[in-house]
This record gives C-alpha cells, sequence and structure tokens, in this order.
C-alpha cells in the first residue's frame, strides 16, 4: 500500500509544492488551516488537476502530467469522506449508503452493506433521510458510503472537524476499526495533534503548501518546531504500550511500557491489547532524586539526553527512559534550579489523570488484520492487476525507467 | 345554473385544442429548456450574453412581433418553414402545431429562467461527492442534479403550461383563429366578443379556462411539495 505523490500547483497566491512516499495504513495530512492540505487531497482525488507532477498509488498512476495521464475522478476509485458529510438530502440513508456500489461491476464489490453496518453501527437508520441525522450519524453513513464504493483508497478530509468532543469520541473508535480492519490504506487530513496522534501510521507534516517533515508519529510529533503553533501545548513523545492488568477496585488499568508501569485511568480494552499514548510534554514533571510523597502514580527512570530552548520561558528536555524518548516541558527557572544536564540520571513524573482520552487509542500496531472479514483483500487484486484504470502508457514509463 | 355551461360541439373543441397546444408545447420544449439552462447557469462561453438575451427576447418583444418573426422563419416561404415542408413534410403555419410552436416559444423564458436558478442553487459539492463514489457526469446529472432541480423544473413546466393556455398575440398572428384547427381557447373568446350575443359564450369559456388553469397550479403544487418532501424531511 504505497502512495506517491509529487506535485506541483498554483491556486492563486497559493502555491503546493508537494513530494512524498508512505507506505502506511494510515497517512496523516497534519498541518494548520492553509497549509495545502485539503488541496493535497482534493488534487490526490482528482477534483484538482495539478499544474505538474504525479500520483501513483500502488505503482498505480492516477495522474502524469509529464505524459498526458489524468484518471478522472469517477475512475479513480478513491472514496472521499468531505469534512461536511455531503450525503445526498433526496435519498435516504441505504440509498446514500448504496449509491457508490451501483457503479462497480459485481466481481470489483468487495464490501458487504451488513460487514459496514455493523462496522460503524448504523443500521438502525437505515430508511432515515440525512437531514433526520445528527452530525456524528451523518458522518458515519459518509464513511460508509465511501467505504462501499470499494474504494483502493480512503481520503478522508478532517472528517471529525464539524463535531463537537463528544460526538468526536463517538467516531473516533469506528475510524481506528477502519485502520485496523478495512484494509484500504487511508489518507487523513487534520490539524488535530490528538486525532493525528491517535491514528497515524505514518506523519506527512505540510506547512505552507510544502512538506515539513514525513515520518512515524513518534518521530515527527516530538518536535515541536513541527507542530502546529496553536497546538504547541499539545506536543510530547507519542509511545506504544501494552495493557497488561485493569484495576477495578480504583478504576485504573496498567499500562507495561517499555519505559516502565504506567497508571491511566480506566480504559475499555481486553487485556493484552496494545494502545498508543501520547505523553504530553506539558504534563510532564522531572525530579533529580526518587520522589517520595508524591501524588503522582508514574514515576519512569531515565536520564537528560538533550535541552531545547523553546522561548522565553520554556526550556523542553528530552528525557531517555530505557531506551524511550519523553519530552518535558520546564521552565527555566527549574531547569536552572535543578542543575539539569545532558547524561544526568533524572526521574520523569505523570499524573495519571493526564493520560485521558484524547491522548489514548487502540495502536494501529495492535491492527489484527481482520481484513477477509471486510472482504476487502487489495494486495491479491493488484497482483492479477484489478480492473482500475491502468494507463498504457504509465506501464511502458515505469518499464523503461 | 345547469346547462348554462354545457359547451357546444364547437366550444368543445376549443378546450382540447387549446389544453392539447399548451401540452405539446411544455413537453416539447422542456428538453431544450433544461438544457439551455444547464448550459446558462453552468458554463462559460463567448456570446452567452446573446443567447441568454435570445432566450429572454419573447418576454419582452410584443407578441405580435414574435408571431411575425415566426411567420417569416416558419412560415411556408420562411427560411426553415420552407426546408422543414419541402425535407421532413413538417408544415406550422395555420395548423396547430404552429400555435403549439408559437406557445412554446413564448412560454420558454419562463421555463428556462425557472429552470436554471434551481441549477445555479445546487450544492456542486454533492455532484463532487458523487463523482468520488464512481459516478459519470452523465450518472451525476440523473442521480444528484435531477432530483434536486424537480422542484424547479415542475415550477417551469407550471409556467411554460400556464403562458400556452393563454398564449394570444403571437397565436393569431403566426397561424390564424381557425376553428377546429387552431383557435385556442383565447382566441375562441376574442371571437365570442366580436360577434352580436356573444357574451354568454364568452363567459363559459372564461370559466373552463379559469378552471384548467387552477386545476394546473394545484398539480404543480401537490408535485412540487411531494418532491419537496422527499428532498427535505424524513
Amino acid at each position: 500500500m504505497t502512495i506517491d505523490v509529487d506535485v506541483a500547483h498554483r491556486l492563486g497566491a497559493f502555491a503546493l509544492d508537494v513530494r512524498f512516499t508512505s507506505a502506511g495504513r494510515l497517512t496523516a495530512f497534519f498541518g494548520p488551516s492553509g497549509s495545502g492540505k485539503t488541496s493535497l487531497v482534493n488534487v490526490i482525488g482528482g477534483l484538482i488537476r495539478p499544474d505538474r507532477g504525479r500520483i501513483a498509488v500502488d505503482g498505480t498512476t492516477l495522474v502524469d502530467t509529464a505524459s498526458g495521464i489524468f484518471v478522472p475522478t469517477h475512475r479513480r476509485r478513491v472514496g472521499y469522506v468531505f469534512q461536511e458529510g455531503r450525503l445526498f438530502p433526496h435519498l435516504t440513508v441505504r440509498q446514500n449508503l448504496m449509491f457508490g456500489r451501483w457503479f462497480r461491476p459485481s466481481q470489483e464489490r468487495k464490501v458487504q452493506l451488513e460487514t459496514v453496518l455493523d462496522l460503524l453501527g448504523i443500521g438502525h437508520l437505515l430508511h432515515r433521510r440525512p437531514g433526520a441525522l445528527s452530525g456524528g450519524e451523518k458522518q458515519r453513513v459518509a464513511i460508509g458510503r465511501a467505504l462501499l464504493a470499494s474504494p483502493r483508497l480512503l481520503l478522508m478530509d478532517e472528517p471529525l472537524a464539524a463535531l463537537d468532543d463528544e460526538r468526536k469520541a463517538e467516531i473516533l473508535p469506528f475510524i481506528e476499526r477502519l485502520r485496523d480492519e478495512a484494509n484500504v490504506p487511508i489518507i487523513y487530513v487534520s490539524h488535530s495533534l490528538s486525532e493525528v496522534s491517535r491514528l497515524a501510521n505514518s506523519i506527512v507534516v505540510l506547512r505552507n503548501g510544502r512538506v515539513a517533515a514525513v515520518g512515524d508519529p513518534a518521530e515527527v510529533l516530538s518536535r515541536s518546531e513541527l507542530v502546529p503553533q496553536d497546538a504547541v501545548e499539545e506536543a510530547g513523545a507519542v509511545i506504544e504500550a501494552r495493557i497488561s492488568q485493569h484495576d477495578i477496585q480504583f478504576g485504573l488499568t496498567m499500562l507495561q511500557s517499555k519505559a516502565g508501569l504506567l497508571r491511566a485511568p480506566y480504559l475499555d480494552l481486553p487485556e493484552g491489547t496494545t494502545v498508543r499514548v501520547r505523553i504530553r510534554a506539558r504534563d510532564v514533571m522531572i525530579a533529580n532524586a526518587p520522589p517520595v510523597g508524591l501524588s503522582a502514580l508514574n514515576v519512569l527512570p531515565g536520564k537528560v539526553i538533550e535541552l531545547r530552548g523553546s522561548g522565553e520561558t520554556a526550556v523542553e528536555v528530552a528525557i531517555d527512559c530505557n531506551g524511550v524518548k519523553l519530552w518535558a516541558r520546564l521552565t527555566r527557572k527549574s531547569v536552572e534550579t535543578l542543575g539539569l544536564r545532558s547524561e544526568l540520571p533524572v526521574y520523569a513524573i505523570l499524573k495519571s489523570v493526564a493520560l485521558d482520552k484524547s491522548t489514548l487509542g487502540k495502536s494501529p500496531l495492535s491492527a489484527n488484520l481482520r481484513g477477509a472479514d471486510l472482504g476487502v483483500r487489495l494486495q491479491d487484486e493488484n497482483a492479477q492487476g484489478g480492473a482500475w484504470t491502468r494507463p498504457e502508457r504509465a506501464e511502458t514509463k515505469r518499464g523503461s525507467t | 345554473m345547469d346547462g348554462w355551461l354545457n359547451l357546444s360541439p364547437e366550444e368543445w373543441t376549443a378546450v382540447r385544442l387549446s389544453v392539447r397546444v399548451a401540452t405539446v408545447a411544455m413537453s416539447a420544449s422542456l428538453p431544450i429548456g433544461i438544457a439551455v439552462a444547464y448550459l446558462l447557469a453552468r458554463y462559460k462561453f463567448p456570446g452567452k450574453s446573446l443567447v441568454d438575451g435570445i432566450v429572454l427576447l419573447p418576454l419582452i418583444l410584443p407578441p405580435v412581433v414574435t408571431g411575425y418573426l415566426l411567420l417569416l422563419t416558419f412560415g411556408r416561404r420562411g427560411l426553415i418553414g420552407s426546408f422543414l415542408a419541402e425535407q421532413l413534410g413538417i408544415v406550422f403555419s395555420f395548423r396547430w402545431t404552429g400555435a403549439a410552436l408559437a406557445c412554446a416559444v413564448m412560454g420558454f423564458p419562463l421555463m428556462v429562467r425557472a429552470i436554471r436558478l434551481s441549477i445555479e442553487a445546487v450544492d456542486r459539492r454533492l455532484e463532487e461527492a458523487a463523482g468520488t463514489l464512481g459516478a459519470n457526469p452523465f450518472w451525476v446529472f440523473v442521480f444528484v442534479t435531477f432530483p434536486l432541480i424537480a422542484p424547479g423544473i415542475i415550477a417551469g413546466m407550471i409556467l411554460s403550461f400556464a403562458k400556452a393556455m393563454g398564449e394570444f398575440g403571437a397565436t393569431i398572428t403566426f397561424v390564424s383563429n381557425i376553428p377546429g384547427e387552431t383557435q385556442t381557447l383565447p382566441t375562441a373568446i376574442y371571437t365570442f366578443t366580436q360577434v352580436p350575443g356573444g357574451e354568454a359564450g364568452a363567459l363559459r369559456l372564461t370559466l373552463v379556462s379559469i378552471a384548467i388553469s387552477m386545476g394546473a397550479l394545484m398539480v404543480s403544487e401537490l408535485m412540487a411539495r411531494w418532491v419537496g418532501r422527499k428532498i427535505w424531511t424524513e
């Protein structure tokens, strides 16, 4: 599932010039408003014809301006979940869901209605019209509609941005299931650090129409200069941990990570599940001796490996806890008082309640690859050539290079 | 009251002819009306304002002038009329088909305007969404655009029909006032008012005319409400 993008496009005063390759199940386009995320997704979806460049998904060329290839939107088999849902108001939920399926030849219909209804929990809505749905329900139907068109690639453009926090929390688990079970590569556009760190396997950071960084979330999200200014408070480390035990008496969940044991508020996931924990730099305290009489439940020994000034007052301190890099955001005064310097042994302290819903989620690494359940078998299909429009010239071009 | 509305066979002929002319005028101009409205609503092309002006012309010109222009172009010896008569055997002048043509032309600006406004009101992002789901532009029109503009199309149809029921000037100029062939309700009423003792007949036909127009209006209201309910509520 590789996505190759190298395009340039000018929209008035704004110039998009992007080049990256991503192989993740869920690639996030991350950046502030106006960084070109939506334009880039529209170029991939065929809604914008780029001035120059090439786009290929799994080796199939969608756009190649050099050889005059431009596969029109309706032949791309790229599912698109829009920010505003864009359900057809004159059709029922059922008709909306089946819309894309109708245009697929029967041998390409890989996704069953029942599976999607079950995955997204929308079975009870089938006979309603979009006007009678809540925002969260609309968005789930929009996701189902895109899935039922059996796409090769699913584009999600800020699917949660128009929803309140409660609705977001309602839909995020469905997107996690989609990522882990649907076996369709996803491009997920967002300016929300918590969504991106929870969902992404791979992140493309966009800034002013250009790629500022590409990489895995742990690496990219710990670099505060890559995090949008308004989200710098949210920056921190992203680590993987396994649920080792639930403490029902106190409503806690024990998470075993490489850095040590973490206690988090109770998580409704089975023991053994791998989760992704975002530890915000602003939530981490540092002590230079083992703390006594402390309310915080998580104390991780480690050593300082890097100090980075990030302004007049604050300093970001990187701590190596058994090979896992955590970040702490401290005042310059504290750094001096404690005499923090590289190689100094310290203790990173984290309140359990700092690990809340917005920082904890099922890890993409826990994917149990239930793709067969959805009936989607993308790789097999590609091996046989598939029925996607495969421009001949692209084939010869690739063959000659 | 009874017997008072008893129409003579000639009057019945005029009523039937009027309904037929209006129905044919409306139906025949509908596909062209949708196409022209779509063109004007969606595309920019050189000479667009000229096309726009020509479409609106029958609304601004005196109907007699429109009728005379039709006579010049679609008459037996007219540029298009002679071609149609010789090559295809289609004759408009002094036939009921000519009355339908005159009514269609007169109602065309009203029809195009109503449909055009509804096309301009369509959320094009819905059409984009249909494209991403695999629908080519034709199916996008059939399954998304058309249902969304249906209320506008109904409004355009009723305007065209009503205009055709009442058309007088262009019709009488183009195809005259021949009983049984081109004498529609308005021209029949006009004829009654020109003869002594014709008042009763004129009144009868006037009442029929009111009844038909009201009926058409109510049918269109019901259709529009039905379509509207399908789109905007549960």
